[in-house]
């Protein structure tokens, strides 16, 4: 069986968010990137489906500038067995990047494909949707608990009332949930073999896709922020004050 | 144990100034020579940059060394000091300009730069990695380790997934073995196994001990209308008082950014002062604020900086390895630099290393260091520090002039200070209490809020990596002579005395706060914290510091 799992570079989570003095967009230079959490949740769930001899080859592939095969590389040091590098100038939209992935999947043919459930840089949430739908597969999100056998996967998904527990048949997009597993960390001499592997490229070209924006930015901006807070002396005076403001009738 | 273990021809410990040229330097040597040679080079922050921090205004000698085309090759240090100027600050409103030439030649800063550390990094790794060298982030060297004779014979990186309790998590991966003939020490200054490598092999018996100061920076984006590309500033005096070394600067980097700080010396003998927040008020004298007034403070970070010089330079080559840079300790004090000497040293250790790996034996560091450069300008500089230390900030800067520029640090003598900075505190009933006003929130902030900026992140279920000889000395000692200093000293919160009803105090570690300035295994006047590193990866992440 393979898997192909999505890789997406992002600003790592520890990083406290500039934005741009003009709104174009948050500040990159000097700042710390990453593998998308989610998606290192799902790299992590693939790897142990291969150790469990479930999944016999990991394909890990990206979008974006050169910069993403640094997480390629980490996805090789972590188990992936091939890595595909789509080379686009920026990071896609998440329409975008789910008819390139269709594309891909039309080439390498993956029985499962495995995402993280949302990038945590735009938190869009749609590029899983929105692959299933293109490629016509079942499809199950925010997945806690996978198992698999040869024709379908048994999925826990997290849903406001507790878990959904659904059957897909495969092939079939899953993403992954927080509580799907922890990841492992790389090893060392693991990441140096990882830098004498080949990345393989496919371009928007070999898949037949454009890489138009179909969203338009207009502008980002910082959360306004917290104004400070007064004491008040007694209840009375606190129920006034939310009166006040239309907080209480 | 059952570890992996890999093999290379150097390791070199941390990725700074001085790790990445003498990385740079090994793998020109080599290729030269036409050899293969494997260089590995470990560090602790999750990437290049990430524990980097430093003023910065660049003195490019090394750098010239190293890569005579650098301006070529795109290296990021493109903007020249334009306008340097010294400031006495007499009281938190007066000050005064010190005219050019009452400013001690070396500290002028004709034909510098001012930089991003961090950055240079970021490029010096490329280059490194260029020319054949292997670096691997996010792996803190943990422990060295020697061979059957005694030698070093490389280090092992630290374990990963340990919890608090020391039992293993179920991504508990044991560290790795790094092997080879030579290894080069460059931590940084205050470097936890060049701490130990000093001790075992009686490095310092002929040094007097290492000084150190603590920095605090942080870096501003400011009102355009009041950046000027490449103006440099220091201070003296306020809000220091003349027993209490130290300084400020004030560098207008590119991109409308402004890097300031202050650097307190951690032989400060009041046991209330609280650097923090003298950097904090500091930043609300005129000569700084005119320059922050309607900008935003977008990054903050501290480290101890070494600033013994000459006098307190150990011995550098032991069996087995090296030390170069601030982990030996080589800022030159009289310029309050030490970029370009950490990576001359490194570089000299790199041709000690290459050398010692055709004839073996112990690399000749010592001898390289004593006929270069940076021994000349640290003799120059000997009788800065203790000049400083003896006479107070007035009659030391007098005595420092007169030294550098009439007879240009040729004195037929030597001071010394031979007091380490853990023995100076004063008894707290001795001291008087420092009134530090509340922060504004505009100009000045509490340390909680500045260490979010430094984007500081570690695993929390791990043991504690600030590790206390004696448990129930903070409480029992240090809280009753000095009022526990630490709760002041540390730039980031970490140390509490934590009062319970009922309970009486309890010191308290916030151990995920630590921004790796080392300054508590310094100043604890018991000398009772030890820092290790925590799991590979954890602590800041500084953006272009």
């Amino acid at each position: 069986m393979k898997v192909l799992v999505t890789v997406k570079r992002v600003v790592d989570y520890n990083v406290r968010i500039q934005v741009k003095p003009d709104g174009s967009g948050v500040m990159l230079d000097g700042v710390k990137m990453s593998m998308n959490p989610f998606d290192e949740i799902a790299l992590e769930e693939a790897i142990r489906l291969k150790e469990a001899g479930k999944a016999t080859q990991i394909v890990a592939v990206s979008i974006g500038p050169q910069a993403v095969q640094e997480q390629l590389r980490s996805a090789l040091a972590l188990g992936a067995d091939r890595a595909i590098h789509i080379p686009l100038d920026a990071a896609p939209q998440p329409v975008n990047a789910a008819r390139a992935l269709a594309g891909l999947a039309g080439r390498e043919n993956p029985d499962l494909i495995l995402m993280g459930k949302q990038a945590i840089d735009d938190d869009c949430n749609q590029t899983p949707q929105m692959l299933a739908a293109l490629l016509g597969w079942p499809q199950a999100t925010f997945a806690s608990k996978i198992e698999l056998n040869d024709k379908a996967a048994t999925v826990a998904r997290e849903v406001d009332a507790g878990l959904e527990f659904l059957s897909v048949d495969l092939p079939a997009v899953i993403s992954a949930d927080l509580r799907l597993n922890v990841p492992r960390y790389p090893k060392l001499p693991d990441i140096m073999k990882a830098r004498r592997l080949p990345i393989e490229t496919v371009t928007p070209e070999d898949l037949g896709v454009e890489f138009v924006p179909e969203a338009k930015l207009l502008k980002v901006a910082p959360p306004p922020k917290r104004q400070a807070g007064r004491k008040v002396a007694s209840v009375d005076e606190l129920v006034a004050a939310l009166r006040e403001r239309g907080l209480l009738s | 144990m059952n570890r992996e273990s890999l093999e290379f021809d150097v390791v070199i410990v941390g990725a700074g100034p001085a790790g990445l040229s003498a990385a740079c330097r090994l793998m020109q040597l080599a290729n030269e020579a036409g050899k293969s040679l494997r260089v590995c080079v470990v560090e602790k922050g999750a990437e290049i940059g990430a524990h980097i921090i430093s003023g910065a205004v660049f003195e490019p000698t090394a750098l010239n060394e190293l890569f005579p085309n650098w301006k070529e090759q795109g290296a990021p240090v493109t903007v020249p000091v334009e306008n340097d100027e010294l400031h006495y600050l007499l009281s938190e409103r007066r000050s005064i300009k010190a005219p050019g030439f009452l400013i001690p030649k070396p500290m002028r800063n004709e034909g510098n730069y001012v930089i991003s550390l961090g950055r240079l990094c970021r490029w010096l790794a490329e280059r490194a990695e260029a020319l054949g060298a292997e670096i691997f982030t996010g792996f803190a060297a943990a422990d060295v380790l020697y061979d059957d004779a005694g030698a070093v014979a490389g280090v092992v990186t630290g374990d990963m997934g340990v919890a608090r309790d020391g039992s293993k998590k179920p991504n508990y991966q044991p560290g790795v073995e790094l092997l080879a003939p030579y290894t080069i020490f460059a931590e940084g200054c205050r470097g936890h196994l060049g701490k130990r490598l000093m001790e075992r092999f009686k490095l310092r018996q002929e040094a007097d001990p290492q000084h150190y100061g603590i920095g605090i920076k942080e870096i501003w984006r400011i009102d355009p209308s009041h950046h000027r590309l490449g103006h440099v500033i220091h201070t003296l005096g306020w809000p220091l008082d003349n027993e209490t070394e130290g300084g400020g600067f004030v560098y207008h980097d590119e991109g409308g950014l402004v890097s300031l700080g202050l650097i307190v010396a951690l032989n400060y003998r009041n046991p209330y002062l609280n650097p923090f927040n003298e950097m904090q008020r500091w930043k609300h004298h005129p000569v700084v604020r005119r320059f922050l007034e309607g900008g935003t403070r977008i990054g903050y970070g501290a480290r101890a900086v070494n600033k013994g010089g000459w006098q307190s330079v150990p011995r550098l080559s032991f069996p087995g390895g090296v030390m170069a840079g601030c982990e030996a300790g080589f800022l030159n004090p009289v310029k309050i630099k030490g970029n370009h000497t950490a990576m001359k040293t490194g570089m000299l250790a790199a041709e000690a290393v290459f050398e010692a790996l055709q004839k073996g034996g112990v690399p000749d560091l010592d001898g390289r260091y004593r006929q270069s450069w940076v021994d000349k300008e640290l003799f120059r500089g000997r009788n800065f520090g203790p000049a400083l230390a003896k006479f107070g900030t007035l009659i030391g800067s007098t005595f420092i002039w007169i030294d550098q520029n009439i007879f240009r640090g040729k004195l037929p003598f030597t001071l010394h200070n031979r007091v380490p900075d853990h023995a100076t505190l004063d008894r707290a009933a001795n001291s008087r209490e420092i009134d530090y006003s509340k922060p504004d929130g505009v100009l000045s902030f509490d340390r909680l809020s500045s260490v979010y900026l430094s984007n500081t992140n570690h695993e929390e279920d791990q043991p504690c990596h600030l590790v206390l000889t004696d448990p129930s000395i903070p409480i029992a000692q240090n809280l009753p002579l000095y009022d526990e200093p630490a709760q002041r000293y540390c730039p980031a919160a970490v140390y509490e005395i934590v009062e319970a009803p009922g309970q009486g105090a309890r010191f308290q570690i916030n151990a995920q706060n630590c921004v790796h300035c080392k300054v508590c295994d310094i100043k604890d006047p018991a000398q009772n914290i030890t820092w290790v590193p925590p799991e590979g990866g954890g602590g800041p992440n500084y953006v272009n510091m």
